[in-house]
């Protein structure tokens, strides 16, 4: 018998080249009295005009120097930053949109990011289009910040505690101990997960899934204990020993015990918090609302909620902030953050959550769309919180 | 057919009308449309996943033609993985293509079977200078550095198997391997991410396709070039990562495509890169890169490899031969 050829087919079609460039847009906007052109070469700065109406302000910044280039709008004391932009190369340009209220103000263009910048005086006018501002703003990201440093610590402490109780289970052999309490230490882990991912040598030292590895690389941290915790789907699945065991328990709890220490000494910025949030959110997306992180124990849900925890703390947090600049926004963010968390409780039982092996698509489904409804608003917040 | 000329000897409605016909007729009225068509033998054409010799033809296996290794996020589907052979047809006209495959799929019956066949569009690389830079489905530009057919040297030196360079398979001497790599893009979370980020992930800006270290499109990249927080084009970006420069000089020729194959189960287009390099080696052209990639890209975030293949591409024929009738020689 002849053995048939397996044929792979890879069809491909151009398309034909569009012959035309699309004229490059905004150009109606250049004689508005709130679009300013700066032009920062190596030794200066050309600011099209030094005075502009309140309101929201454009500021189209273009590098003509041969080094990468920075632009600023300082407060009256010339020392606090009202907005920036950075890393402008060389011939390139880049749009810096502020909404800044009847003061005065520099402008400072900063090529080859040294010093104090290239400097002038610029005012903005009283007009009809006046933001207004709070006084205690600083207050409100002062707050924030106390705040979110305060949560990520204390995520860390019952962290270390849990992960503890849950690595001397595994190592004393009481396994369904063991995988009642992975899923709940674990959802100190994914609430602040993305802080936990900032540290790019613990994270896949912690949390790498089998195929995340790269040749060479050795699997240790939490879903290497979870695939010997429940090893029903693996084939020719050796248990690891008691010795095996000890090693990775151990490296586990000294890599989330330095995870704890550098937590300690972290600050945070608004932004950071907004992009925490977001990032978050995208955890769920790409890989809880799939089933995929946790392959072996099907304790998704787990994570899943851990993350929508730690990007609504984040959220409310800075809420004070958006509903002074953004008031819809934040309106649409708690909305929606309710609508989720609502299909979550939906599967909470006595001891967590429905395993994702036992969720219909339908639900699968209506998760997904709910965190879709949820991300698109959430990936405005950190241009909210800083306009 | 890549004259514009039916695929059998009787035409799509020229024959007996008790038979089925020899063409099946979608391309009736449509011009070649720049149809080219390129055959490989994979791996397993020389032998099975056991080793053993399938067709007599083990002891001319190239050196470097093996399935290629996990590389991290593969997440393989084998159903749209792997081959013995594969066939790769090309045109204007997405038609004029499917047109070709299917035909050669019908006549190849009880000798060959189709595995998996992917559709592409919009083509994601430049391959001669006289295009313009099309963009991949992350709405950026995509090989702007590909190697261009008026880049003689380059292609000679990148793309072509040397003569003599694999000592067992001297008959792929003026071919290449083609590397296929199907490239889900997390379309729904990339598109949440700030265009500034964007930029950051690549490298290059999304409007003109420039280096983030200045100039035009063609500008070469500045990886030195101070930034406000470490190099202005970041340490994982794509451009830094894949550039000859950190990768021994290796070029590739680049003839992917994008591909939207409906949506997943969970309202996600199932969408991305299919990715297709033209490589002289894929062991110093193709492997290392894609480890680098794999290992420090800022793009991962947002890409999975669901599809991966390798193919030795013989070299071209005169007429009266044969495809790959160096192999059988």
């Amino acid at each position: 018998m002849r053995t048939p050829l397996i044929v792979a087919l890879l069809l491909a079609t151009p398309l034909v080249a569009a012959c035309t460039e699309n004229a490059k847009g905004g150009g109606g906007d250049s004689g508005d009295a709130r679009t300013v052109s700066v032009t920062s070469t190596d030794d200066g700065c050309d600011v099209s005009t030094a005075q502009a109406p309140s309101g929201t302000l454009t500021f189209d910044v273009t590098n003509a120097g041969s080094q990468v280039t920075e632009f600023y709008l300082l407060g009256e004391d010339g020392l606090r930053i009202v907005a920036e932009v950075e890393n402008v190369g060389p011939q390139l340009s880049r749009q810096l949109v502020v909404n800044a209220p009847a003061g005065s103000y520099f402008t400072a263009c900063k090529p080859g990011m040294k010093g104090d910048g290239i400097r002038a005086d610029f005012t903005v006018t009283k007009s009809a289009d006046e933001p207004s501002v709070s006084a205690d703003d600083q207050e409100l990201v002062d707050a924030a910040l106390t705040n979110y440093s305060a949560y990520v610590q204390d995520q860390s402490d019952q962290l270390v505690a849990k992960t503890q109780e849950f690595v001397d289970l595994y190592k004393a052999g009481k396994d369904d101990e063991a995988r009642a309490l992975y899923p709940e230490a674990r959802t100190h882990w994914e609430r602040i997960e993305t802080v936990a991912e900032s540290f790019g040598d613990l994270d896949p030292r912690t949390d790498a899934r089998e195929a995340d590895l790269e040749p060479g690389q050795k699997w240790t941290g939490w879903h290497r204990i979870e695939k010997d915790l429940w090893p029903q789907l693996a084939q020719d699945y050796t248990p690891l020993t008691p010795k095996q065991r000890a090693f990775y328990a151990d490296d586990l709890m000294k890599n989330i015990t330095t995870l704890d220490n550098r937590v300690q000494g972290l600050d945070y910025t608004v932004d950071q918090i907004a992009n925490g949030s977001r990032g978050l959110l995208e955890e769920v997306a790409a890989g809880k609302v799939t089933g995929e992180e946790e392959y072996w124990s099907h304790t998704d849900l787990w994570d899943f909620q851990a993350n929508v925890d730690g990007a609504r703390v984040g959220f409310e947090g800075l809420e004070p902030i958006v509903e002074q600049k953004e008031p819809e926004l934040a309106k649409t963010l708690t909305t929606r953050f309710a609508d989720l968390q609502k299909l979550l409780d939906a599967q909470k039982t006595d001891t967590g959550f429905t395993f994702y092996d036992q969720l219909s698509q339908g639900e699968i489904k209506d998760l997904a769309n709910a965190v879709n409804a949820l991300s698109e608003p959430l990936s405005q917040l950190t241009a909210a919180v800083l306009s | 057919m890549t004259r514009g000329l039916p695929a059998g000897e009787i035409g799509p409605t020229e024959g007996s009308i008790n038979l089925p016909p020899d063409d099946t007729g979608e391309a009736i009225g449509l011009p070649a449309g720049g149809l080219t068509i390129t055959f490989g033998f994979g791996p397993t054409l020389f032998r099975d996943d056991d080793g053993r010799d399938r067709f007599g033809l083990a002891d001319r296996q190239p050196q470097a033609l093996r399935t290629l290794p996990h590389f991290p996020a593969d997440v393989l589907d084998p159903a749209k993985s792997y081959g013995d052979l594969c066939v790769q047809a090309c045109a204007d006209d997405p038609q004029v293509a499917v047109h070709a495959i299917r035909n050669l799929a019908r006549i190849g019956f009880g000798t060959v079977a189709v595995r998996w066949s992917q559709l592409g569009f919009g083509r994601t690389s430049t391959t001669s200078t006289a295009q313009s830079t099309p963009r991949n489905l992350f709405g950026f530009k995509d090989g702007t550095s590909n190697i261009k057919s008026e880049e003689t040297k380059d292609v000679e030196e990148h793309v072509w198997v040397a003569p003599g360079a694999d000592a067992k398979a001297d008959w792929l001497a003026g071919g290449s391997y083609l590397v296929a790599r199907r490239f889900n893009m997390n379309i729904e979370i990339w598109d949440r991410q700030s265009l500034g980020d964007q930029e950051d992930f690549i490298g290059r800006t999304k409007d003109t396709g420039a280096p983030l270290s200045g100039g035009t499109e063609f500008t070469e990249p500045d990886f030195s070039m101070p930034g406000s927080n470490g190099p202005v084009i970041a340490k994982d970006a794509h451009v830094r990562l894949v550039h000859p420069d950190f990768n021994h000089g290796a070029r590739m020729l680049r003839r992917g495509y994008n591909f939207v194959d409906g949506s997943n189960a969970i309202g996600g287009l199932d969408a991305g890169l299919f990715f297709i390099a033209y490589v002289c080696d894929p062991d110093t052209h193709f492997i290392p890169i894609q480890n680098a990639m794999a290992k420090s890209d800022a793009l991962m975030e947002y890409v999975k490899v669901t599809g991966s293949a390798l193919f030795a591409v013989p070299p071209g024929i005169e007429p009266g031969e044969y495809v790959g009738q160096s192999l059988f020689a």
